[in-house]
């Protein structure tokens, strides 16, 4: 089967011919956000008023990027995570608004979203990938540089930068705010 | 690209290289049966074990996902402490069962206080109903636990317990097995699917464990898990 390739940067015409359903081939630059630093994240945006502003930036700035919701076993003697699959998106959804409002291109998760997290991704043009649960080891050994970006302190929630290469994503929901689970 | 093919994949991957299955290598429990003859000296047996966990996540690379505090929440990076089941049995030796458990089929988990009067059909139709629900949030093909009876505590100790089981193998019990049979069948129409993206299987095996209970109650616990339900025993 010859599968559509995407990549980073994902630019806007490329996000608004993804369909719900479709089945890509992702490979790019990817930040690695999970419970505790997208908490911690929401929070220094809300105490500096920012959506990406200067503070923000040298925290992190998340516009025009690619979110993965993981958190990464340690880095072997390679600089890559041994285990590395998607984690369960719908507990990120609290904070997801905030973060496509401050630019967020798009996520790679495993589930469904809520409807306000739908909605917010229709208003933005944004895309949610889904992938599948519980192969960590498949997902690690597409990982070729691991490196950690912020919040080290945070242990195996810390922020990495992944450069990954042909990971199989599904469109959860496209940027007409369609979803997958409404066909299966 | 078939989703049970990388799943196979993901299996092969991890036995060949010696990486976790998945990277959510789990909170530890410890089912542990102390036979009453047994004397433990130089040090405790709960100290031991969360040694034996420390060594084994920082060694093996795995991924240290324990917090300290559920409200402060900061990681105790190491893995510890472990959730410990203890039983104090007959005999002269010491068995160990350890589980670790990733939170995806942890968080979809639930307890249901039945009246006696619900009977079987009000059991059943909830637990289809919630695993329609939560399914697809838990990494299936599932395993699904479930404990019934004994008090509020003891029936979610019986939904982990009964995931120790070996699949294909039924309750013991024709009418218990019968309902194992029941669940399975409704849950696998629900078509939930492999990563929760449509198809079959949604799940592998449901297991039942029972306890006696109080002539008022009918608790009713789910635990579920995902196809990587990681367990080993050990006796001393």
């Amino acid at each position: 089967m010859n599968l559509k390739k995407i990549h980073t940067p994902l630019d806007k015409e490329t996000i608004l011919h993804l369909k719900a359903g479709e089945h890509v081939l992702f490979s790019g630059d990817v930040y690695t956000l999970r419970d505790a630093a997208h908490k911690r994240l929401v929070e220094l945006y809300n105490r500096h008023h920012l959506v990406g502003g200067k503070e923000g930036e040298k925290i992190l700035d998340i516009s025009g990027q690619i979110v993965y919701y993981t958190g990464l076993t340690p880095l072997l003697s390679n600089g890559c995570p041994g285990s590395a699959g998607p984690t369960t998106s719908i507990r990120m959804d609290k904070y997801t608004p905030q973060l496509l409002d401050a630019g967020m291109a798009a996520m790679i998760g495993k589930g469904p979203r809520g409807l306000d997290v739908t909605r917010s991704i229709r208003d933005h043009q944004s895309v949610y990938f889904v992938t599948v649960g519980g192969a960590g080891a498949f997902f690690a050994q597409k990982i070729k540089k691991a490196e950690i970006v912020a919040f080290e302190d945070l242990g195996c929630e810390a922020v990495f930068r992944l450069s990954v290469e042909d990971f199989p994503l599904w469109v959860g929901v496209d940027s007409r705010g369609k979803t997958m689970w409404d066909t299966i | 690209m078939d989703i049970l093919s990388i799943l196979v994949e993901n299996v092969e991957l991890a036995e060949q290289t010696s990486v976790p299955i998945c990277q959510d290598t789990g909170i530890v429990v410890v089912f542990l049966d102390i036979g009453q003859d047994v004397m433990v000296i130089d040090g405790g047996i709960e100290e031991a074990i969360n040694n034996g966990v420390r060594r084994a996540y920082h060694d093996a690379y795995l991924r240290k996902s324990v917090v300290a505090d559920p409200i402060t929440r900061k990681n105790t990076g190491d893995n510890t402490p472990v959730m410990i089941h203890t039983r104090i049995v007959k005999g002269s030796s010491l068995k160990l069962i350890v589980m670790p458990k990733g939170s995806g089929g942890e968080n979809m988990s639930s307890l249901w206080m039945f009246k006696p009067s619900d009977g079987i059909n009000e059991i059943v139709s909830t637990i289809v109903m919630h695993v329609k629900q939560v399914g697809a949030f838990s990494c299936p093909p599932l395993i699904i636990g479930v404990g019934i009876g004994g008090s509020f505590e003891v029936a979610p100790l019986l939904a982990k317990r009964a995931l120790l089981r070996q699949i294909g193998k039924t309750h013991p019990e024709p009418h218990i097995a019968e309902i194992e049979h029941k669940l399975l069948e409704k849950i696998n129409k629900l078509r939930i699917g492999p990563a929760g993206l449509g198809g079959s299987p949604t799940a592998l095996s449901v297991n039942i464990e029972t306890c006696a209970t109080h002539i008022a109650s009918l608790p009713v616990a789910v635990n579920l898990c995902c196809y990587a339900n990681r367990h080993c025993e050990g006796t001393i």
